[in-house]
C-alpha cells in the first residue's frame, strides 16, 4: 500500500541529498530547502481517489509552482507522513504520496544536517 | 436619485479559506444576517443586509472559501455557481467582494485574476491589514489597484476597521453600473495555471515588499504542536480536557433542564384532567422538547472548543497530526472532528462532516459517525452494567464495571474504523483524496466571533434537530399511546398499543438473541432516543422512571433477566441505529432517503449480529 518510491532517487539519496541535488518533495526531510524545478502530471492513475491532472492541477493551484521556494518544516509520527512544509509565504500540509510529482532543487549546505 | 428610488443590490465575498471572510461578513452585517441551506444541497447560505451611506439596501452573500472557480467539493461549487449566477433561484452579483489575507497575497492574487475573467465589478477587500502594517509588509496600494484594475480597501474585520469604505465602493461600483466586459471564465488547464501564478508573483513583486518583521510566532509553535510525540500528546491532552468539558461542566445544566422539565411535565400534569390530553402534553410534548434540550449544554461546550481551537488555527494541525492514525482505517484526516464532536451526540458530528471535501469521504464519516459512543447510550449502560455487572475488582486495580464501560466505547470505536475500512475496501475501492491542507497562521480568537458562533451553532442545532427530533418524539407517544388499555386492564397500557402489539408481534425475531417481549417493545419507543429507552423499560415492567425507581428498576431486570440476555442487550445497543433523529438529519445532510436507509440496514445487522454471538456465547458459558 505504501510504496514510496519505485525510482533509485530514493530512500538512500534521502540522507545525503544535498548541493543541489533533485528530488521529490515526497523524499524529502524535515530542515530540507530548495526550490521547485518540475510539477509534473506522471503518477499512476487511481492512486489517488482522482487522476494524474487533476492531482497536478491542485498542486499548482496550492502554489507548487516551478520557482516557489519550499523548505520541509515537519513530518508526522507514522511513516514519517504527513509533511508540513513551507511554500513561499504560506503554511501546507500534504501526503508524501501526493508529493511525488513535485520536484525540488536542494539548496546547497543548507541540509547541513546531514 | 432619491434614497427610496434605489435599488437593492447583491454583493459576493469570495475569497480563500482563512482570509477572514467570515469576520469581515459579521463586521459588515452584525446581526442582520441568516443561515439556511441553498435549495439541493447541503452547503450553508449566509447572507445578511447592510444600508449604504446612499441609503441602498445591499444584500451580502457570504460564499464558502475556495482556491479556485475550478470547484471540486460542494462548497466550492456552490462557491463557481454563485459566481457565474448559475445558482437555481439566483441571480450572479452585482459586485464580487474579494477578500485577501493582506500578508498571505500569492494564492488570493491567482484567485483575482479568474475572478477578473467573470467580468463583474470587483472590489478588493485587504482583510487582516493591521498585522500586515505589524510585520512591516508595505503594498503599494495605488500601484496594485491599477495593476489588477480594481479598488482596494484596507480592512480589519475584527476591529470593524475599514467597514465603511469598503461599504462605500461597492456602493460606487453599483451606481457605476457598467461591466468590464461579458464572462470569458472557463476552466484553467495546468499551463494556465502556471500562467496565472507567474501572473500573480510579477504583480507581487512590483507591489509588494515583504514583511521586515515576518510571523515567527506560527513557526515557533508548531514547532511543538506538530512535533510527532510532544504534538500528539498535546492533541491527547486537549481531546481529554474537551471529554472532561462535555461530561462534566455540561451536567449541572442537563440536570437542571432536566429537573425543569421534569417540574414543568408534574405541574402541567397536575393541572389537567387524565386522559389523552395530559399525556400528549406531559409525555409527549414536554418530555419531547425536555428530550432535545438536554443535550443542548452539552453541544455549546463541545461546540465552544471547536470553535476556539478552529480560530485559532489548530484544527489543521488536529488534522495534520491525525491523518495517518485515521488514514489506515480509510478516513480522512478532517474526519477526526466530526468523529470526535459524535461522542457528544451523533447529529453535531454529521452536522460537521460538511468541512471534508470529498463525497465519499463524507459520506464514509457520516455512516460510521453513530458508531461512536453518544452521551444518549451512557444512561443505558449505566442500567443495564449496574444490574448485571459485579463490582468486582479485576487485576487489582480495575473494577469490573469501568472495564466493561470502556470495553462498550472501544467496541464503537473498533466498529467505526473497521466498517469505514470495509466501505473503502469493498465500495469505493481506490486511495483516498489527495490531502492538501493549508496550515493558516494561528491567531488569537476574537470573542466576539467566538460568541456569535457559539449562538448560531446552538441555533442552528435547535432549529433543525428540534425540527426533526420533535414530530418523531410525538410520533413515537403515539405509538405508545394508541390505541389505549382498554377499562379493567392489568398490564400496563403501552401493551395494548400499537407499540406494544408490534412488539409481541416481532419478539421471536428477537428471541434468538435472547430479548424477551419486554424488550422488544422497548425498543420501539427506544428508537425516538436510546435513553428512552429506559424510561420504557420502566413503563413495560410497571416501574416509574424517577431516578429513585432507577436502582427498582435495575434489580427488576436482574431478576427478569438472564446475565446473557443482559450482555446481549448492551451489545445490541453499542451498534442498533436507536435514534430516528440521527437517521432523519442524515437525510438532510445528503439530500437523500438511500442514506439513513443504509445506515438503518448495515447498523441494525451489526447490533443483532453482535447480540446473536454474545447471547450464544454467554449462554453457551452458562450465563443464559
Amino acid at each position: 500500500m505504501h510504496d514510496m518510491i519505485a525510482e533509485p532517487l530514493s530512500d538512500t539519496s534521502i540522507a545525503t541529498a544535498v548541493d543541489g541535488r533533485v528530488v521529490r518533495l515526497s523524499a524529502a526531510r524535515p530542515g530540507d530547502a530548495g526550490t521547485i524545478v518540475d510539477v509534473r502530471a506522471s503518477t499512476k492513475a487511481g492512486d489517488h481517489g482522482v487522476d494524474a491532472h487533476e492531482l497536478h492541477r491542485r498542486l499548482l493551484e496550492f502554489g507548487f509552482v516551478e520557482g516557489a521556494r519550499i523548505a520541509v518544516l515537519h513530518e508526522g509520527a507514522i511513516r514519517r507522513d504527513p509533511i508540513a512544509v513551507r511554500l513561499d509565504d504560506m503554511r501546507v500540509a500534504l501526503r508524501r504520496r501526493d508529493a511525488e510529482d513535485v520536484w525540488v532543487r536542494l539548496d546547497p549546505l543548507a541540509s547541513a544536517r546531514a | 436619485m432619491s434614497d427610496a428610488a434605489l435599488p437593492g443590490a447583491r454583493v459576493a465575498l469570495v475569497g480563500n479559506p482563512n482570509s477572514g471572510k467570515t469576520a469581515l461578513f459579521n463586521a459588515l452585517t452584525g446581526a442582520r444576517q441568516k443561515v439556511a441551506n441553498y435549495a439541493g444541497v447541503t452547503v450553508e447560505r449566509k447572507e445578511g443586509q447592510v444600508t449604504s451611506a446612499t441609503g441602498r439596501s445591499i444584500s451580502i452573500l457570504d460564499l464558502p472559501g475556495t482556491y479556485s472557480l475550478r470547484a471540486r467539493s460542494p462548497d466550492e461549487v456552490v462557491t463557481r455557481d454563485a459566481v457565474l449566477g448559475k445558482l437555481a433561484g439566483e441571480q450572479a452579483p452585482d459586485v464580487i467582494v474579494c477578500v485577501a489575507d493582506a500578508t498571505n497575497l500569492r494564492l488570493v492574487l491567482r484567485l483575482l485574476l479568474e475572478l477578473k475573467a467573470v467580468g463583474r465589478p470587483m472590489v478588493l477587500a485587504l482583510n487582516m491589514y493591521d498585522i500586515a502594517q505589524r510585520q512591516g509588509l508595505r503594498i503599494d496600494l495605488e500601484g496594485l489597484a491599477r495593476d489588477i484594475g480594481c479598488p482596494i480597501v484596507t480592512t480589519v474585520a475584527t476591529r470593524k476597521r475599514g467597514i465603511d469604505e469598503l461599504v462605500a465602493q461597492v456602493d460606487e461600483r453599483i451606481r457605476a453600473g457598467a461591466l468590464s466586459g461579458g464572462n470569458t471564465w472557463r476552466e484553467p488547464n495546468a499551463g494556465e495555471i502556471r500562467d496565472a501564478h507567474r501572473e500573480a508573483q510579477r504583480i507581487l513583486k512590483a507591489h509588494v515588499r515583504p514583511p521586515e518583521r515576518p510571523d515567527t510566532f506560527t513557526g515557533k509553535v508548531d514547532s511543538v504542536l506538530l512535533h510527532p510525540v510532544a504534538g500528539l500528546a498535546i492533541l491527547l491532552a486537549v481531546l481529554f480536557l474537551m471529554f472532561q468539558a462535555v461530561f462534566t461542566w455540561a451536567a449541572p445544566a442537563m440536570d437542571g433542564i432536566n429537573a425543569a422539565f421534569a417540574w414543568l411535565g408534574g405541574a402541567v400534569g397536575q393541572l389537567l384532567p387524565d386522559g389523552l390530553l395530559k399525556s400528549f402534553i406531559a409525555d409527549g410534548l414536554i418530555s419531547g422538547v425536555g428530550s432535545v434540550l438536554v443535550f443542548l449544554p452539552q453541544i455549546l461546550t463541545l461546540f465552544f472548543f471547536i470553535i476556539l481551537l478552529e480560530d485559532f488555527g489548530y484544527m489543521a494541525r488536529a488534522a495534520f497530526l491525525m491523518d495517518r492514525i485515521m488514514g489506515g482505517a480509510g478516513l480522512h484526516g478532517r474526519a477526526f472532528i466530526p468523529l470526535l464532536s459524535s461522542f457528544a451526540c451523533a447529529i453535531p458530528g454529521i452536522m460537521a462532516t460538511r468541512v471534508i471535501d470529498n463525497k465519499r469521504d463524507r459520506l464514509t464519516t457520516i455512516l460510521v459517525a453513530p458508531l461512536m459512543t453518544c452521551s444518549a447510550r451512557i444512561p443505558v449502560y449505566t442500567l443495564i452494567i449496574g444490574a448485571f455487572i459485579p463490582h468486582r475488582t479485576v487485576a487489582g486495580v480495575l473494577s469490573l464495571p469501568g472495564l466493561v464501560m470502556f470495553a462498550l466505547y472501544a467496541a464503537g470505536i473498533a466498529s467505526a474504523l473497521g466498517v469505514s475500512f470495509l466501505t473503502r475496501t469493498f465500495f469505493w475501492r481506490g486511495a483516498a483524496e489527495p490531502f492538501l491542507m493549508e496550515l493558516p497562521t494561528y491567531k488569537l480568537p476574537d470573542p466576539a466571533n467566538v460568541a456569535r458562533n457559539l449562538f448560531l451553532r446552538g441555533k442552528i442545532f435547535i432549529t433543525r434537530a428540534g425540527t426533526i427530533i420533535f414530530p418523531l418524539m410525538i410520533a413515537v407517544w403515539f405509538l405508545s399511546s394508541f390505541p389505549g388499555a382498554p377499562a379493567g386492564a392489568t398490564d400496563p397500557a403501552i401493551n395494548y398499543s400499537i407499540a406494544g402489539r408490534v412488539g409481541l408481534f416481532i419478539q421471536p425475531v428477537f428471541a434468538p438473541i435472547g430479548f424477551n417481549w419486554q424488550m422488544v417493545v422497548a425498543l420501539i419507543p427506544g428508537f425516538a432516543a436510546r435513553e428512552v429507552a429506559v424510561a420504557a423499560l420502566g413503563t413495560v415492567y410497571a416501574i416509574g422512571a424517577s431516578d429513585a425507581a432507577q436502582a427498582t428498576l435495575g434489580s427488576t431486570l436482574a431478576a427478569h433477566w438472564s446475565i446473557a440476555t443482559g450482555l446481549s442487550f448492551l451489545a445490541w445497543y453499542v451498534f442498533a441505529p436507536q435514534c430516528a433523529s440521527t437517521l432523519g438529519v442524515v437525510k438532510r445532510e445528503t439530500n437523500s432517503w438511500l442514506w439513513p436507509g443504509v445506515m438503518l440496514v448495515y447498523m441494525t445487522g451489526l447490533a443483532y449480529l453482535a447480540a446473536f454471538v454474545t447471547y450464544q456465547a454467554a449462554a453457551a458459558a452458562g450465563l443464559g
